[in-house]
């Protein structure tokens, strides 16, 4: 009997968050045309999107190498070394590349969103842009939407460059493929939309980083360890999001 | 100018303010005095529209605000400044910048006239050539007085302070009070003030008024507040220092 009080509470907890994720995304679709602050909207893509440069480039950089590590000499074996770049390029551009961004977003950029947004909660700031009759929506969520939706889907394509020269880098220079056969399977095999697919992922994929970072900032609870579980939950939502999201978009882009 | 009927909150079920009613004029200052919990912070919240009553309306310049939409409040907002508990400075903007945000947000100005407006409130507030300074590097006290300059600077008809002298030494107290007083004397604005410092409260206000438990037990002028025999009121006034309440009595 507990456990079904339990799992009643909890059902009505997380569906309750979720309206009201869907009321801020509500709030804010009705913003974005209201003041649009391109200066804000800049300086979030510098702060968001440059600082995160260098994990998604080791990212990436590496797990182009390792999967060129472990499908090369299978791919050697069956006389396939010709398909090794076209398969790696394919997988990074339309799956290994948004999805391990918007991973590493969710923790880089959406873990500093909701720790700015929860402290301004924390020390009145929310409140005081409020009594100045400044929408903390207009002013603090949709620079940061519209900035990660730009920012994540560039992240994105230099990502991909990245893996795939980290797949070359091991294919080339430890399985001994040619340079030539890798990157002539890129053009055989590998389509723009491989890239472009990807890159739609990962719009959404920032939109989702952002108003969750934003939400369980603004619904932060009280006191510093209050800001460390907003943290947590947005980094934790987010993957999850990112997760499932991924194979609705996969299913119905490819 | 300020008017509230009938107000009541309800947080969990327990009244945080109940059948408040409470008329502020133009050009007053009323202090709102109370222990920690009493709900004078709630009263205050639901005066600037950070929260809405339960029940009961709030007038606010002739504009019942209860009802409003978020976006028609802050046309009533831009007519209202507002000194937080711990001033709520924005941390990633300079001084100078942290004054002139409602300026840039809601005021159509040149630069030249933005950084004449910045240096007059900072001046006025007894800070000139701080604008540069993060806030991080101001004292409490410092901060209190730019959060009043930034108060001021859309220049609002009302301004309310969340306990101006918490976290302040006596001395910084004082100098606070002293400024609060000149706002009312130099803009004429009418204020709010709430506050768990009864000296403060008698050495700033027209009228104080007591909220206990989330009702609202004594309002009145500061002398006939003090002989007010309620023992709720009286054990307020028994927290003034000797010499504080001696000089008082002087005043009235």
């Amino acid at each position: 009997m507990r456990f079904l009080e339990w799992l009643g509470a909890w059902v009505i907890a997380r569906l309750s968050e979720f309206g009201t994720i869907v009321l801020l995304y509500r709030e804010t679709i009705l913003e974005l045309f209201t003041k649009p602050r391109v200066k804000h909207i800049l300086a979030q893509m510098s702060h968001l999107g440059v600082d995160s440069l260098l994990i998604v480039s080791l990212t990436l950089l590496f797990t182009g190498a390792v999967f060129a590590l472990q499908t090369a000499d299978i791919l050697i074996r069956f006389g396939a070394q010709s398909t090794v770049g076209g398969i790696i390029s394919i997988a990074i551009g339309r799956e290994l590349g948004p999805v391990l961004v918007g991973v590493v977003c969710a923790g880089r950029v959406g873990a500093a969103i909701t720790a700015e947004i929860s402290t301004m909660k924390v020390t009145e700031q929310i409140d005081a842009l409020r009594v100045m009759a400044v929408s903390p929506v207009n002013y603090l969520i949709v620079p940061r939407m519209l900035a990660c939706m730009m920012v994540v889907p560039i992240l994105t394509v230099f990502g991909d460059v990245i893996g795939v020269l980290g797949g070359y880098l091991v294919a080339v220079y430890y399985s001994g493929i040619s340079s030539y056969s890798y990157i002539n399977s890129i053009h055989t095999f590998a389509e723009v939309f491989d890239l472009t697919g990807g890159m739609i992922k990962a719009i959404f994929f920032g939109n989702v980083i952002a108003v969750l970072g934003c939400y369980y900032g603004l619904h932060c609870p009280a006191g510093a360890e209050g800001v460390g579980k907003a943290t947590t939950r947005t980094v934790v939502t987010s993957i999850i999001v990112i997760f499932i999201l991924n194979a609705v978009l996969t299913f119905i882009l490819y | 100018m300020i008017r509230l009927a009938n107000v009541c909150k309800v947080y969990d079920g327990k009244y945080a303010l109940h059948d408040v009613s409470l008329t502020i004029k133009k050009g007053e200052t009323l202090a709102v005095i109370g222990g920690s919990g009493s709900g004078k912070s709630t009263l205050l919240q639901l005066l600037v529209g950070l929260i809405r009553p339960d029940s009961g309306e709030i007038y606010i310049g002739g504009q019942e605000t209860t009802h409003l939409s978020e976006k028609e409040l802050d046309r009533v907002r831009l007519n209202m400044g507002m000194v937080f508990q711990y001033s709520a400075l924005f941390d990633s903007m300079t001084v100078g910048e942290n004054v002139a945000f409602g300026l840039r947000e809601h005021k159509n100005l040149s630069e030249d006239e933005v950084q004449r407006i910045i240096r007059e409130k900072l001046a006025l507030v007894g800070l000139p050539g701080v604008e540069n300074k993060m806030p991080g590097e101001l004292s409490g006290g410092m901060k209190k007085r730019v959060g009043l300059a930034r108060a001021i600077a859309i220049e609002p008809e009302i301004i309310f302070y969340d306990e101006p002298s918490s976290g302040l030494d006596p001395i910084t107290t004082a100098k606070i009070d002293e400024l609060i007083v000149d706002m009312q004397k130099k803009l004429g604005v009418t204020s709010v003030v709430v506050t768990h410092d009864m000296a403060s409260a008698c050495r700033i206000a027209d009228r104080i008024a007591m909220v206990y438990e989330g009702e609202l037990i004594a309002v009145d002028t500061v002398t006939r507040f003090q002989r007010i025999e309620d023992e709720r009121v009286q054990a307020f006034f028994r927290t003034l220092r000797p010499e504080t309440a001696e000089r008082d009595d002087q005043q009235v």
